[in-house]
């Protein structure tokens, strides 16, 4: 299995994509397949570990959450540019965070929800420590954003890619 | 595009007013903030659910005029997820290397990463 | 009800032409290599969306893939300019 397909979850993306632009008649599919293995085969010479990707149900919910999140800071940003930065009072600044998750998928994650989420910025993570620098853009301080991504996202991100 | 149905017409129509104005807010902010970093967030407006309103406008509009689940815009969607973060990143690290070699207020580097220090470099 | 549709389109057309202009307007001022690189990012998202728009107006499918070049080009571009910025050189 994992020598035949190294890479499933990069094969199961490319069969889908494939069927998506053509269509899913049984041709089409053979070659869609085809090429997945291929190319999956290909990717193992350069990227020999796989992406570890376990609990695809935690997955959905951190979508979700991740979704609505966004929303709500989409809001909120919309709201900070409209008002002028509530009015002059608006301060942004740098905020360290200590992360525990190490794995690259789970870090890979973490910096797709940080970069979605308008407001907040990746600016530098430091593998040594595992300090990751964030650039926010409101900073208040009744919101804790260190408490906020190490147990709101870094759990669902261990559970799944960890 | 006058042939689709009522159900399927105003969600396109509420997607796109709602995906146009956010990207119009979105380069608003990077227009008239003063300072570097306060410019990198607003064009995620745009970028997050700016996009993400019109491909879910296309995908409903597709589909309701070709009468099949067309789904293809979706990969606009996700290309632009999975890539946004990797320009932002060296980004913000080619800015932050530029203000710190010229002594800007900036947070400091960590000891032994140097500026020369390629192999500390996660890209 | 097309009327309305219409309206929302050509709405959307207009607003996403003065965010390109606004992206544009930065891109020209700078005043540092960042924020022009980032300007240029940024105008790009407003084309890409600009030609899904176009796509949904004209009801012509093929603008997806147009949207699509414009998105892997602006990937290309944008992390070719901030590596040139982060070492000096884009091929080393």
């Amino acid at each position: 299995m994992s020598r035949l397909v190294p890479h499933p979850l990069l094969s199961l993306l490319l069969f889908l994509l494939w069927g998506v632009f053509t269509s899913f008649t049984p041709g089409q599919m053979l070659l869609g397949a085809a090429i997945a293995l291929v190319a999956g085969r290909a990717v193992a010479t350069v990227e020999p570990e796989p992406l570890r990707f376990r609990r695809p149900d935690l997955f959905v919910k951190l979508f979700f959450i991740v979704g609505i999140d966004i929303i709500r800071s989409n809001r909120d940003v919309v709201r900070l540019i409209l008002s002028g930065g509530r009015h002059g009072e608006r301060v942004s600044g740098f905020v360290p965070i200590p992360l525990t998750i190490r794995s690259e998928g789970a870090l890979a994650g973490l910096a797709v929800i940080i970069t979605a989420t308008p407001g907040t910025t990746w600016v530098e993570y430091d593998s040594r420590t595992g300090v990751l620098l964030l650039h926010v853009f409101d900073l208040r301080e009744t919101d804790d954003w260190a408490t906020l991504v190490q147990t709101r996202y870094q759990p669902l991100l261990a559970g799944v890619f960890e | 595009m006058s042939a689709l149905p009522l159900w399927a017409a105003l969600p396109v129509a509420l997607l796109v007013v709602l995906g146009a104005t956010l990207a119009v807010l979105g380069t608003w902010g990077l227009a008239v903030l003063p300072r570097f970093y306060e410019r990198l967030h607003p064009p995620a407006l745009a970028s997050s659910w700016g996009t993400g309103a019109i491909v879910l406008a296309v995908i409903i509009a597709t589909s309701a005029g070709e009468g099949r689940l067309a789904i293809e815009a979706i990969v606009v969607g996700v290309f632009v997820i999975v890539t946004t973060p990797v320009t932002m990143m060296v980004l913000t690290r080619a800015a932050l290397q530029r203000d710190r070699a010229e002594g800007a207020d900036v947070p400091p580097a960590a000891k032994a990463d140097s500026v020369q220090s390629g192999s500390a470099d996660p890209l | 009800m097309s009327l309305i549709l219409t309206a929302a389109l050509i709405y959307g057309q207009v607003a996403l032409a003065v965010a390109a202009l606004l992206a544009l307007w930065r891109l020209l001022k700078g005043p540092r290599a960042q924020d022009r690189v980032l300007a240029l990012d940024t105008f790009y998202v407003c084309i890409m969306l600009q030609l899904l728009v176009t796509g949904l107006r004209l009801g012509n499918p093929h603008f997806l893939v147009a949207a699509l070049i414009i998105a892997l080009m602006s990937f290309v571009s944008s992390v070719a300019a901030a590596r040139f910025l982060l070492r000096g050189e884009v091929i080393e």
